[in-house]
């Protein structure tokens, strides 16, 4: 570590607007509290998921501003490197909402970096992302975490599917249908349940949210009309590496719930199970 | 001569238990052996096994002499047919249901022979109607049309009247009995209730603990 990036990162972590990011953090700890309370008084069993995923959170965003601030000041080369890191934590946060998939790791890291990826390039080649350490950090981030979320709804909602139906798919099976043919149904259920939270997004936009972005860039003195154009283009990169990213996952880990004699794989029914 | 199915040595072990364990049946063409025995006795487990819905652990299933381990699994199952416990229907509508067998092919449905199939299991013009709004029987009987659909050689029934209440489960006995005698049709029947077995099958076959505990015709094994 160079004495210039000690400097940044010392000068970075004593601004006094540091000290202000924690009171804010304070404060909405407080609300996220009532809703722990709530949780905990109706018995509803999640408190500890909320508590160690915000800790966790709050470690990892603030480590995660750091290193950011360092990392504007490295070599662009070095975007590269830090977008697949994230894609691969992305992969293992992920996969754990279907693990009862064989190698549903490797299918989500190959489907998180096939969909955000080709979004990050597309657009950095169109222009929309600056090729800056900061657009492509920033920007690139926002898009595999979205990717993420969507990968997680779809391993969620499949196994789900799955455990849920297999009389059914068995049904088809029984009467010949090929595995693609028999889940087929169930895969572009899974696949419109993990995109409804982003055509929501899309839908509200400007009507119940003024997304973060574009506020930033309203804050910042933007044009208005170009931070909404903007966003606009922010939501549709997400929506896209989403979709993508689930249409890919689900084509892969569709084929792993079968065995070779095209039935439904008793360890992974059973493992979804339990 | 070479019996239509042919199980030999059947064997599945599930997590170190022989669900089934070395069962071998012959089923000569046109013949209806009903599988008795208590629950949990893998009177189900076996039926998986013939049309290959479960993989065996040990010993295989002869069609026609052939192993097989030979058919492709998609075309194996049409030419064994399952009418499972429960019907399983699909979202949507009783003739889409029926035409599984079409569908799942991207064939061109024959809608003449829904209707025939419909009509011979008392649902004339029921073709539109949404299964979600059907009785247990009616749902029975849509499952029965849709096995029949794709013409098998073999029928597979698992426990057919199970969930239906006594009038329900007589009309769906009567209907089978009929398509029994009209089709010339081979079957394997599993039930729990003995005097169904009788009634039904031309051989009886007894399981107990994954086994074959008594085999022989149902005055020699039922009394």
């Amino acid at each position: 570590m160079t004495e210039a990036t000690i400097d940044t990162f010392v000068e970075q972590a004593t601004d006094p607007v540091v000290i202000t990011g924690f009171v804010q953090i304070l404060t909405a700890t407080v609300l996220a509290a009532i809703v722990l309370g709530v949780v905990y008084a109706r018995e509803l069993d999640f408190e500890r998921e909320v508590l160690t995923t915000s800790g966790r959170g709050l470690v990892q965003v603030v480590a995660a501003g750091a290193v950011i601030g360092v990392l504007l000041a490295a070599h662009l080369a070095w975007a590269t490197v830090v977008l697949a890191f994230m894609i691969c934590v992305a992969g293992w946060i992920s996969h754990k909402r279907g693990d009862a998939i064989p190698g549903v790791f490797r299918t989500s890291v190959l489907s998180i970096g096939f969909g955000a990826g080709l979004v990050i390039v597309m657009m950095t080649v169109a222009g929309a992302i600056e090729t800056t350490m900061r657009d492509l950090i920033v920007i690139g981030s926002m898009i595999i975490a979205n990717a993420m979320k969507t990968n997680s709804l779809v391993l969620d909602r499949f196994t789900g599917e799955l455990a849920a139906n297999r009389p059914e798919i068995e049904a088809m099976l029984s009467v010949g249908g090929s595995p693609d043919r028999a889940i087929n149904q169930y895969v572009s259920t899974s696949v419109y349940a993990s995109i409804i939270p982003i055509l929501d997004s899309i839908k509200s936009l400007g009507i119940v949210q003024i997304p973060g972005l574009m506020a930033g860039m309203i804050i910042a003195g933007a044009n208005p009309i170009y931070a909404a154009q903007y966003q606009f283009v922010i939501m549709l990169m997400i929506f896209a590496a989403g979709g993508l990213t689930v249409v890919v996952n689900t084509m892969l880990i569709s084929r792993r719930v079968f065995t070779d004699a095209k039935q439904l794989d008793d360890s992974v029914l059973d493992a979804i199970e339990t | 001569m070479v019996p239509k199915l042919e199980a030999e040595s059947l064997t599945r072990v599930v997590d170190g238990d022989r669900i089934v364990d070395a069962v071998s049946l012959r089923v000569p063409t046109s013949d209806v052996v009903a599988i008795i025995g208590p629950s949990g006795s893998g009177k189900s487990s076996f039926l998986r096994l013939l049309n290959r819905l479960d993989e065996p652990t040990d010993g295989t299933v002869f069609l026609d002499g052939t192993d097989y381990r030979e058919i492709d699994p998609q075309e194996l199952r049409r030419r064994i047919g399952l009418i499972p416990q429960d019907a399983a229907l699909s979202r949507g509508t009783v003739a889409e249901n029926v035409a599984l067998g079409a569908r799942v092919r991207d064939e061109p449905v024959d809608e003449e022979r829904v209707a025939a199939l419909l009509e011979r299991m008392g649902l004339e013009g029921y073709e539109d109607r949404a299964v979600d709004d059907l009785s247990g029987g009616e749902r029975q009987r849509v499952s029965i049309a849709r096995t029949l659909y794709v013409d098998p050689e073999v029928l597979l029934l698992d426990e057919p009247t199970a969930h239906l209440d006594t009038t329900t489960e007589a009309q769906i006995e009567d209907l089978l009995a009929e398509l029994i005698r009209e089709d010339d049709l081979t079957c394997v029947l599993v039930t729990h209730d003995t005097a169904q077995a009788k009634r039904l099958g031309d051989r009886i076959v007894e399981f107990v603990d994954g086994r074959v505990a008594a085999e022989g015709t149902p005055a020699d094994v039922i009394g």
